[in-house]
């Protein structure tokens, strides 16, 4: 048995009901060891949420075709029963939201939701619920926590939302902590706050952390690793050292060349890169990344290229490594 | 909160004022002499003058309408001209008949209504979804007098379960809680309910497929939560808009639907309206109409407090 926590293997997800089923997720491989966290990064459409939902299973059942196996504390997910799921949403798994405003129930005080997800799972008094409630309050720093546990989350600001949407995420004591783009909804220095807290929470509770951002700098501060997304695949991967000094695939050179100079300023976002993203409906044969990349060969539109080790823990979807490396050399200079 | 309800009722004061003031007006404008219907045409001058002078006609229009406010300030809106009893008796005891009608009505309304709007909300596109949509649909646009009198055609003659007319055994308008007055409520009510019925069914159906759409119910299935747990917060989510319709609904129906009580010969304000206006009596259609939009302006205000009590994101301040 390895120490991992999350193993997902080869995960396709396709929803269907449209005029053409559309592959969201295509084969995604991810390892997330215990205490772990990993940035999951890539232009918008390219299946970040759908991955991060699919590891909760929160994508619509009925209309989404699912291939592949994902396992989390050796548990198989996709076989879960629906008693075991709704005990694995919440207490093993949690998810916290871009827009925490959207993703809390208007109509209740943040801190019913709180305790109503620990009533949720344990037998506990309401009583006690509130108290632990108050505690994750205090946990995550929010001011005057007493008062706020009544706050409606229209009543409160941003950053405070995103902190009461981390307790609550975290009131049954999860060991995989999944972020949608947790800090994209919020001013800059707020972003930092919540970043700094959700690094404080993972070493202290020991959490594993999948986390999407659009934000580099974000990801190189936050994460052990860090996994680039194109098109419903992960197309480079290793360690957010490696990945940011030697990047090894065409689309994240691309992306860091994107950024000025490949300044890691924390705060810049990802510049779209030339070309656009692929029709999810009608992908290529081939690496879907291939019509805009400036290496592209004819074996590169043949087939979908396979995930090659580049290095120790570094792999990238690309038979073209050698050449991107001088790609990268080039325009540094 | 206090405060808020304060400034609430205080801004009905000057609407309670206009409506009385249209009140006055639309009945006014009307051609016509209130009298004649009473007099018999050979009556004398003389009789005429005296009678105008009685119920006021004789006075200037601003006259009349401060003197009728002032006496409905007071609860007497004047003497009936076809009766000869006052008007705020004959009234009240109509919208109180009116009144029983309209509220079990709004309440088989909402209860059938909330039910299939549920249903077809969160099983959009399906049969049932398809099957109470119609119903919904069939309930705006069947003629309700048709359906009343398709109702006691096969309930009252047919079957025989049920009165056809009436408020009470004996044709007595007065009340009491047994089956012999119960069972003529029953086909009237049915028939009232179908309007509430459909527009909650609507209404209700586009909340909870929005509800439903929002993001916040993956959160919610992210904490774990499923089928009931799920339910009980699309239910408080949808609470505050359904009620408020209902509220509304309950209002329009206090109105009396003047072709149903005509259908079932009930004694409501529908009833009394329409014999106000054919005998042109304007004292009593002045006071049914005033008590009435009364009646609407104090519900809408009730609505307002129940759906910001319920629903924490209207501003209260
Ligand atoms: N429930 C759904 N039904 C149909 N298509 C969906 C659904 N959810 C996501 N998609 C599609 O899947 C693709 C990937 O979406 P997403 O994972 O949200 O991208 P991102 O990487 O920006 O998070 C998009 O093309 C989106 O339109
Ligand atoms: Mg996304």
């Amino acid at each position: 048995m390895s120490d991992a926590l999350v193993e997902v293997r080869d995960l396709k997800v396709t929803f269907m009901g449209g005029a053409r089923p559309v592959r969201a997720v295509d084969g995604v491989d991810l390892t997330l060891a215990r205490g772990e966290v990993m940035a999951l990064i890539g232009e918008s459409g390219s299946g970040k949420s759908v991955t991060l939902r699919q590891l909760m299973r929160l994508n619509p059942e009925r209309k989404t075709h699912v291939e592949g196996s994902i396992r989390v504390a050796g548990e198989d997910v996709m076989g879960l029963s629906s008693a075991r799921l709704t005990h694995y949403r919440g207490a093993e798994a949690a998810m916290i939201f871009q827009e925490p405003l959207l993703a809390l129930d208007p109509v209740y005080t943040v801190g019913a939701q709180i305790t109503e997800a620990i009533r949720r799972h344990e037998r506990v008094s309401k009583a006690d619920a509130r108290a632990r409630a108050l505690a994750l309050f205090e946990r995550v720093r929010i001011p005057s926590p007493e008062r706020r546990l009544d706050a409606y989350p229209h009543e409160m600001s941003g950053g405070m939302r995103q902190r009461a949407m981390i307790a609550l995420a975290l009131a049954c004591r999860p060991k995989l902590l999944l972020a949608d783009e947790p800090t994209t909804a919020l001013d800059a220095t707020v972003q930092i706050q919540i970043l700094l807290l959700l690094r404080e929470l993972q070493r202290d509770l020991g959490l594993s952390i999948v986390f999407v951002t659009h934000d580099l700098g974000a990801a190189v501060e936050v994460a052990d690793r860090i996994a680039v997304m194109y098109a419903g695949r992960i197309v480079e991967e290793g360690t957010a050292r490696d990945l940011i000094r030697t990047p090894r695939h065409p689309y994240t050179i691309g992306l860091l060349k994107s950024r000025a100079h490949g300044a890691l300023s924390k705060g810049s976002r990802l510049e779209a890169i030339p070309g656009s993203p692929p029709d999810l409906a009608n992908l290529p044969p081939g690496c879907a990344f291939a019509p805009r990349c400036p290496l592209a060969a004819d074996a590169c539109r043949a087939a979908a290229p396979p995930a090659l080790d580049v290095g120790p823990g570094h792999r990238a979807r690309c038979i073209r490594t050698e050449d991107a490396a001088g790609l990268l050399m080039t325009q540094a200079a | 909160m206090l405060a808020y309800l304060a400034r609430r009722v205080l801004y009905t004061l000057p609407i309670l004022l206009g409506v009385s003031l249209v009140c006055f007006a639309l009945v006014h404008i009307a051609p016509g002499d209130p009298l004649s219907s009473v007099l018999p045409p050979d009556a004398s001058a003389d009789l005429q003058r005296q009678l105008r002078t009685l119920y006021g006609f004789d006075r200037s229009y601003p006259e009349q309408f401060a003197i009728w406010i002032g006496r409905a300030l007071q609860g007497d809106l004047g003497a009936s001209i076809a009766s000869g009893r006052p008007v705020a008796t004959e009234v009240m005891r109509a919208v109180v008949n009116t009144l029983r009608l309209a509220v079990l009505a709004t309440a088989i309304g909402f209860f059938l209504g909330g039910l299939f709007g549920f249903v077809a909300g969160y099983f959009r596109n399906s049969v049932v979804d398809k099957l109470a949509s119609m119903l919904a649909v069939l309930g705006v646009s069947v003629p309700h007098y048709w359906l009343g009198m398709v109702l006691v055609i096969v309930f009252s003659s047919q079957l025989g379960w049920l009165p056809a007319t009436g408020a009470g055994p004996g044709g007595s308008s007065d009340w009491a809680w047994d089956w012999a007055h119960v069972q003529h409520m029953v086909l009237p009510a049915v028939t009232m309910s179908v309007i509430p019925m459909g527009i909650v069914a609507r209404t209700v159906r586009a909340l909870v497929a929005d509800i439903l759409s929002q993001d916040f119910i993956t959160g919610l299935k992210a904490k774990g939560l499923t089928g009931f747990g799920v339910f009980r917060h699309v239910v408080k989510n949808a609470a505050p808009t359904a009620l408020a319709v209902m509220g509304l609904q309950l209002g329009y129906l206090l109105g009396g639907s003047i072709l149903i009580e005509t259908v079932f010969s009930w004694p409501g304000t529908g009833f009394l309206l329409n014999s106000a206006i054919f005998q042109r009596d304007l004292p009593l259609l002045q006071g049914t109409i005033l008590v009435l939009a009364l009646f609407f302006v104090v519900l809408n205000v009730v609505v307002d407090v129940i759906q910001s009590l319920l629903d924490p994101r209207v501003q209260r301040s």
